[in-house]
């Protein structure tokens, strides 16, 4: 098990030398990279929007549980502005993408494979982690900040809705916190954090996609691990990722 | 000229090809027979590069292709087209797209030249009005027609051919072979076919070559295949069920039991 994780993990690394070379070999074909990021950014972002608000508004009622027991419940929209721009948003928009474009990803290159497509482009000379994978790894690497960036703030909109109807907290108080609470330090540990996610779920997704055994199973079966694979790398991340953070910044 | 000497390939225990010499001269068509599964089309995409031989030479008009760089190899790609078996054509892309797609990828052309091309490309394979189809909408035979047009367009030396009748009406399966023996008559197109169509076969080649248990075991014109007294050869020639082929298998070969 320790050994094919850790053989695991030197493919994935493979793949990302190879890609990192070849998003670096010219010619630059922005329109495949543009066409990628739609799918990531503005297809994911309606999922990845109501999936923040929703749990903005249940940070908020589950804090305010606790809070207004110590009549603490002032805090509770700086607790919620931390804990979603640094965690929560990058995290679960991560994994919503994860399911969402990494398994398609797989999908979309295991049938190219199983359909010889993939042997195609090779017969015409064409480098398939130069035109698969490149594309995609760019998209994810670039919109995955961005979307997370929304759900920050969509999130924040959340907590703002149970604060102010329910909690009585006035809005202007309620932002007031957030920015008091917030610094460009959370905000950049959870971007950061997302680059790395993004980074995950192409490689995964594709490395999947690239090495599928044959047929329809086959897809099947490499769509299903590459959704799992990624969970478990993201998480696995993001806690190597939080840690390191702490210790860097109480250091 | 292409020339295979010694070649193995294996994948885990499955030995696949075993020590395979084969010569193919400019401007000749050499079809390689033998039953499905038998290492055909792993012998075109190893020489391809697509799939990377155990051992053995590939020379590809005197370049020993084998270790080759990438950069080197692409360059010889360029002039081998490969039409695959189910078409492989590109699901993302309309029939137009497919088919100009080396031209888009490496040349810099402006659209009416090629549109020219496209249309004059599916015109050789009998196809017209279906450049904004998507290979979804086409039918199996289309779908190989429309490879061969790809292949086409790119105005190749060399073309490999992975069973380019199979699944296909007989009407267009005597057109593709038409085209085939058309293509090197006045092109000078050096092609392989990969087949177990016989009738193609001998209507295509200039050469036969069989391929039993990963080995040439027979070579010649279609003429001497034909006259040839290897029992294997003669039972995959007459499409026998019964025969050295089927003896070790142990199969209930079409019959009901």
């Amino acid at each position: 098990m320790a050994y094919r994780f850790i053989s695991y993990i030197g493919e994935l690394s493979l793949l990302g030398g190879r890609t990192f070379y070849w998003a670096l070999v010219p010619p630059f074909k922005i329109g495949r990279i543009l066409a990628q990021s739609k799918r990531v950014g503005p297809g994911s972002f309606f999922i990845a929007s109501l999936v923040a608000f929703f749990i903005g508004m249940i940070m908020s009622l589950q804090m305010a549980y606790q809070m207004v027991e110590l009549s603490a419940e002032i805090y509770i929209p700086s607790i919620v502005a931390i804990s979603i721009t640094r965690e929560l948003a990058p995290v679960l928009t991560a994994l919503i993408v994860a399911g969402r474009v990494g398994a398609g990803m797989t999908a979309e290159l295991g049938t190219m494979t199983v359909t010889e497509q993939v042997d195609a482009l090779k017969a015409f000379a064409v480098n398939p982690v130069k035109y698969l994978v490149v594309p995609r790894f760019l998209a994810l690497v670039i919109m995955l900040p961005v979307l997370t960036i929304f759900s920050d703030v969509i999130g924040i909109l959340g907590g703002f809705v149970i604060c102010v109807y329910k909690l009585f907290i006035s809005p202007s108080l309620y932002w007031s916190m957030v920015i008091q609470a917030l610094t460009a330090k959370d905000i950049l540990t959870g971007l950061c954090k997302t680059i790395v996610f993004g980074a995950i779920i192409a490689l995964v997704g594709c490395h999947q996609g690239l090495n599928v055994d044959s047929g329809a199973e086959g897809v099947g079966k490499a769509t299903t691990q590459s959704v799992v694979v990624s969970f478990i790398l993201i998480i696995m991340a993001d806690c190597l990722f939080t840690t390191m953070f702490y210790f860097i910044w109480n250091m | 000229m292409i020339e295979i000497v010694n070649l193995n390939k294996s994948f885990g225990e499955n030995v696949v090809l075993k020590n395979v010499n084969l010569t193919i001269e400019t401007g000749q068509t050499k079809v390689i027979i033998g039953r499905s599964g038998v290492g055909k089309s792993v012998l075109l995409k190893s020489i391809m590069g697509i799939l990377i031989p155990d051992s053995g030479s590939i020379k590809i008009d005197g370049v020993e292709v084998t270790d080759l760089p990438e950069k080197e190899y692409n360059k010889i790609r360029m002039k081998i087209g490969m039409v695959f078996q189910g078409g492989a054509l590109f699901d993302s892309m309309n029939v137009a797209e497919n088919v100009a797609f080396v031209l888009n990828e490496f040349m810099r052309l402006d659209k009416r030249t090629v549109d020219k091309k496209i249309e004059e490309s599916l015109a050789l394979v009998g196809l017209q009005g279906v450049e904004d189809m998507m290979p979804s909408e086409l039918s199996g035979g289309m779908k190989k027609r429309v490879s061969l047009a790809r292949v086409l367009c790119m105005d190749p030396e060399v073309i490999f051919y992975d069973e380019p009748t199979t699944g296909v009406d007989p009407v267009t399966a005597d057109a593709i072979n038409t085209l085939i023996v058309e293509l090197r008559n006045k092109l000078d197109v050096t092609s392989i076919v990969v087949t177990h169509d016989m009738n193609s076969a001998y209507k295509v080649a200039d050469k036969i070559a069989m391929i039993y248990s990963g080995q040439v075991i027979a070579e010649g014109t279609p003429q001497e295949i034909q006259q040839a007294t290897h029992p294997v050869v003669r039972q995959f020639i007459n499409g026998d069920a019964k025969g050295p082929i089927t003896d070790g298998e142990h199969l209930v070969f079409g019959h009901l039991t």
